[in-house]
């Protein structure tokens, strides 16, 4: 079955990894901007991180034929330090008529600290001031709830925001709720350890339904699965469901999403396109 | 509330037959876990505030009914609502300290 992975951090991941998802059906992934393992210590690095995303990504990814769309921002374990967030929000512009840059992201909360929540809220009013679509990271474990509720609250504030140009990623089963009833868009990340397994994110499409509900594997180097997509379609048919329910979740949802940006353009067409423009870059 | 508490199309005896060895080794890790802090060479995480808080979600296991991911989430999470006033750690223990809250 063919997907679409709304949260892939290929930077971090081999090239047998985009052969391994374009095998399983892979056709897009959109990498949002993250958290290296370490921090960056100046907008130059983050210069440096934004043409990976912006060029040798995309060039990469099309080897396989997949799609490679990206999303720019100082992410939120490094938003304490508002000096640099300050610089990378200027820098952040010079990037946004590139191809495959769909929006703002991943922003949000790791600690949920003033200066976390002033860069946040910074990057929606970036995001607002270029009529770009957002992705956001709610914070992990302990910090989620407290994290996605500020998250929440910020954002219905946002009288000019279009709820539908967000996802909120990392939901989990306290969570899911109060973001489906804000009017967001919601994604759901599948970890092999330590967070939402297979089986619960089942389990939260049973109870909530398909509507504005997306999975993803949330790739990065840390434990996680490039193929944890696929992983999911095994599961949902293990448990019986349709077919049809299961394309709604893995494709129709993310494409409809991310279809909002007019950069987003996923027909054969598109695809076919990908192998023809494949230069000798690398 | 937008859930609307829609039903897992297997039967309990499908769900079961296909998840019960799963579950079964996933407990016996955990008491393994359990038997392993009584076996250490040192104890020194008395009252640790993230095993109490196992436990306390142990006791939401036995209980009947339905929601017990949710309870067993929040139990784990800050019920806090203010902002730190500065970044404290880059990361998450799993479960929240009450001492924060005292401090």
């Amino acid at each position: 079955m063919k997907y679409i992975d709304l949260h892939a951090h290929m930077a971090s991941r081999t090239t047998d990894d985009y052969e391994q998802m374009a095998l399983t059906g892979c056709i897009a992934v959109t990498e949002p901007a993250f958290w290296a393992g370490f921090d960056l210590h100046s907008s130059l690095a983050f210069e440096d991180y934004f043409h990976r995303l912006t060029k040798f990504e995309p060039e990469r990814a099309a080897r396989y034929g997949i799609h490679h769309y990206c999303w720019l921002c100082l992410n939120p374990k490094e938003g304490e330090n508002r000096t640099l967030a300050r610089q990378v929000l200027d820098l952040i512009p010079r990037f946004l008529d590139c191809p495959n840059v769909l929006g703002i992201g991943e922003i949000g909360l790791n600690r949920i600290t003033r200066n976390e929540i002033a860069t946040f809220v910074d990057h929606v009013e970036l995001a607002l001031c270029y009529n770009q679509l957002i992705h956001i990271h709610t914070p992990h474990l302990e910090d989620k709830y407290k994290g996605t509720k500020v998250i929440v609250d910020i954002l219905s504030s946002q009288s000019h925001l279009d709820r539908k140009h967000v996802i909120i990623d990392h939901a989990e089963e306290h969570t899911l709720g109060m973001i489906l009833d804000g009017g967001f868009w919601a994604g759901l990340t599948l970890y092999p350890q330590t967070k939402t397994s297979l089986a619960r994110a089942v389990d939260m499409i049973e109870m909530y339904g398909s509507e504005r509900l997306c999975v993803a594997s949330a790739c990065d180097w840390g434990p996680s699965l490039p193929t944890a997509i696929p992983h999911f379609v095994l599961e949902m048919r293990r448990r019986g469901h349709a077919e049809d329910t299961i394309h709604t979740i893995v494709y129709d949802n993310p494409l409809a999403f991310l279809g909002q940006s007019s950069k987003c353009c996923l027909t054969s067409d598109s695809t076919a396109a990908i192998w023809e423009g494949l230069s000798n870059a690398y | 509330m937008y859930k609307n508490e829609r039903s897992c199309p297997l039967t309990q005896q499908q769900i079961i037959a296909c998840d019960f060895l799963a579950i079964r080794a996933r407990v016996l890790d955990v008491a393994a876990f359990l038997d392993r802090l009584e076996r250490s060479v040192e104890r020194n995480a008395e009252g640790d505030f993230r095993v109490v808080t196992l436990q306390q979600a142990f006791q939401y296991l036995a209980t009947g009914g339905s929601g017990r991911v949710q309870t067993i989430q929040m139990l784990f999470s800050d019920p806090t609502t203010e902002p730190l006033l500065q970044l404290d750690q880059k990361s998450a223990y799993g479960a929240f300290d009450p001492r924060e809250v005292r401090q």
